[in-house]
């Protein structure tokens, strides 16, 4: 069984360099992808707002590989990085993005909204903390059916402020669910710094409050993400309960649309870009042999594919009007 | 037939569900262990097991939320919210996730949860425990709302609503738990989402009233046979999808309007029904449409201040009157 990535799970320490050029190659689909939106978002072809993750990629790309089929995953309004990294097609969340037909959710939902359940991507949620109690149903459906499957939820520090947070992983601790909670830290909630939101040094420390595990790791190095997910999906998947992970990272660009992130001290920006996951691990890769032809021919094919996805999307039709009808009952 | 309960013909057909299909599971505050704090779920666990009835937190937020996850899966969740003004801490999670997680997604799910809440007044508990929530979901495309009033309409809706493929809020009234009433025959028609019942036949004005409402229409319904005023008293028994096409066949007979509810007017099921009435039959009414309806207040605690927010029969009865004579 191959994970989301295409990298045989559970195969810590013995990533091969095909599984580890993998997790770079997603890695930079995902940040072409977003460095598109954000080129489509000024010329004016998104609509409403969209939140970008440029800087944060190795969170979800880590986590995801290991996943397997079956396992699902929810996600916030900054969601592009997560649904991608489950496998869900560059061009029909480009096409979602642009409001096509060929949309993931057929122009209905939007950038704040992806969702591919093909691939486990149970969606995207724009109302901060809404999708962990759903990834609690996720992970109790899981145990009802004894399929195996884990559930992960992606979120900010920022919705550990929040109610349903608090309910859902109190609810997945005392039923002991099937569930990883992924907390990427990017430091900011909106445009408020962590620290003058939130009273304790560290997420992972909430953790206790709900009897499962909780570990902070360095959500810039993809290996170690993937290490670290790999440990909390094996707890999950063999009835030991969730983990909550914090995931240290940083949003390279400003919350939304109309934020030039002004509120950042002199130099922060600079020190994160220099651990850039994607540059971080292209190093490491130099170092571990890959020779810097095969890190650009990667480099360009990634590009490659993410330019003539959005030359489908952009190529596909707007939504028929008598589709706005559509999908409000099933019956 | 063996009358039974409106609180027994949920029980069953909450057992009925659980035995029909594996799918199906029920879980809320105190339904498992303590049989529910109405006991409309007493026994269930001990039959099912407590794998498929759960005892959860009090967290209404984390129940809508895993009912919603669970039906992603494939499962028929059934979430209690206990008192129906608690739908106010999951607000998001039913007026957000659940009504919308379907059209959001371009059609990819269907949710089939079912959300229980013991609905209405008048049992002394005050404004926070005693309102008709059904009112605050009337705007949220994407919800069915349910609203029975007789046991043998809780039974099949029940049914109904577990069966359904769409999330359905099925508000069951607190004072209607111990009310009696044959359930349907096997070779009965059913009654079924989206269906009113005409509950009474009559020429002069169309009553339309649900829950507690229509119990109490009945009784005024029986005052005006003896003054020579014959009412054709409908129950809607769901909201959404609302059967405006039994109401309007009904005034097409009787030209007269007048609607029961157990609630204020603005933003409410009655006014609602009133606006569709309007817009398609103005022309057929011999009289303004009346809605007979609680105080624009909060409903309060002393017997006497909730009994006159409440309306009863004889303020029906004298709606209906004025409705007729106009």
């Amino acid at each position: 069984m191959t994970s989301r990535t295409g990298i045989a799970p559970g195969a810590d320490g013995e990533l091969s360099i095909d599984d580890r050029l993998a997790l770079l190659r997603r890695m930079l689909e995902i940040r072409f992808f977003e460095d598109e939106v954000q080129r489509l978002f000024t010329k004016g072809l998104v609509r409403g707002t969209t939140h970008l993750g440029q800087g944060q990629e190795a969170v979800p790309v880590g986590v995801c590989a290991a996943l397997r089929d079956g396992d699902t995953m929810t996600c916030t309004y900054r969601g592009h990085g997560a649904v991608l990294a489950m496998g869900a097609p560059l061009d029909e969340a480009f096409g979602e993005i642009l409001g096509r037909a060929n949309g993931l959710c057929r122009g209905k939902g939007g950038s704040m909204h992806l969702t591919d359940l093909r691939v486990g991507a149970l969606g995207s949620y724009a109302i901060v903390g809404a999708h962990l109690p759903i990834t609690v149903g996720a992970a109790l459906a899981a145990r009802y059916t004894k399929s195996g499957a884990v559930g992960v939820a992606f979120f900010g520090e920022g919705s550990t402020n929040i109610g349903a947070f608090h309910e859902a992983l109190n609810l997945a601790g005392i039923w002991r669910l099937p569930a990883v909670f992924v907390c990427e830290n990017n430091l900011y909630g909106e445009y408020s710094p962590y620290a003058s939101t939130t009273p304790v040094d560290t997420i992972a420390e909430r953790a206790a409050s709900y009897g499962m595990p909780g570990v902070r790791i360095d959500g810039n190095d993809v290996e170690q993400v993937r290490a670290t997910a790999i440990e909390a999906v094996e707890r999950a998947r063999s009835g030991d309960g969730p983990t909550l992970l914090e995931a240290m990272t940083y949003r390279q660009v400003g919350h939304s649309r109309s934020d030039p992130a002004k509120y950042r001290p002199e130099g922060e920006l600079e020190q994160w870009l220099e651990r850039d996951p994607i540059v971080v691990y292209e190093r490491v890769l130099s170092e571990a042999g890959v020779d810097a032809d095969a890190l650009a021919s990667i480099r360009a094919s990634a590009e490659e594919e993410v330019a003539a996805a959005l030359e489908r999307a952009a190529a596909s039709p707007e939504p028929e009007l008598g589709s706005r009808l559509e999908d409000v009952y099933a019956s | 037939m063996i009358a039974t309960t409106y609180k027994q013909a949920i029980t069953q057909g909450l057992a009925d569900a659980l035995a029909e299909d594996d799918s199906v599971f029920l879980f809320g505050e105190d339904v498992a262990a303590a049989g529910g704090v109405f006991k409309a779920t007493e026994g269930l666990r001990e039959r099912f097991g407590d794998t498929r009835v759960l005892d959860t937190p009090i967290s209404e937020q984390a129940i809508v939320g895993a009912a919603i996850g669970a039906a992603l899966m494939g499962l028929r969740p059934i979430a209690e919210i206990m008192f129906a003004d608690f739908a106010g801490v999951c607000f998001d999670g039913l007026a957000n996730q659940l009504a919308k997680y379907r059209y959001m997604t371009g059609g990819q799910a269907s949710l089939p949860v079912t959300v229980r809440m013991a609905n209405g007044s008048p049992g002394g508990f005050g404004a926070q425990h005693s309102q008709s929530g059904e009112n605050w979901f009337l705007n949220i495309p994407g919800l069915k709302i349910v609203v029975p009033g007789t046991p043998a309409d809780a039974y099949d809706l029940i049914r109904a609503a577990i069966r359904d493929p769409d999330p359905v809020l099925y508000y069951e009234h607190k004072g209607l738990y111990n009310i009696k009433g044959p359930l349907r025959a096997a070779a009965d028609a059913r009654a079924e989402i989206g269906c009113a019942e005409l509950v009474r036949q009559g020429g002069h004005v169309t009553v339309v009233a649900t829950q507690l409402m229509r119990h109490r229409a009945v009784e005024a319904t029986q005052v005006l046979a003896g003054e020579g005023i014959e009412v054709e008293l409908i129950d809607l028994r769901t909201l959404v999808p609302l059967d405006l096409d039994a109401v309007l066949a009904s005034i097409e007979r009787t030209n007269h309007l007048v609607v029961v509810q157990e609630s204020s007017f603005g933003g409410s099921w009655g006014a609602t029904l009133v606006a569709a009435v309007l817009e398609q039959a103005f022309e057929i009414l011999d009289a303004p449409p009346l809605v007979v309806r609680g105080d624009e207040t909060p409903i309060a605690y002393a017997a006497n201040l909730e009994s006159a927010w409440l309306p009863d029969s004889q303020r029906i009865a004298e709606a209906i009157r004025r409705t007729v004579a106009y």
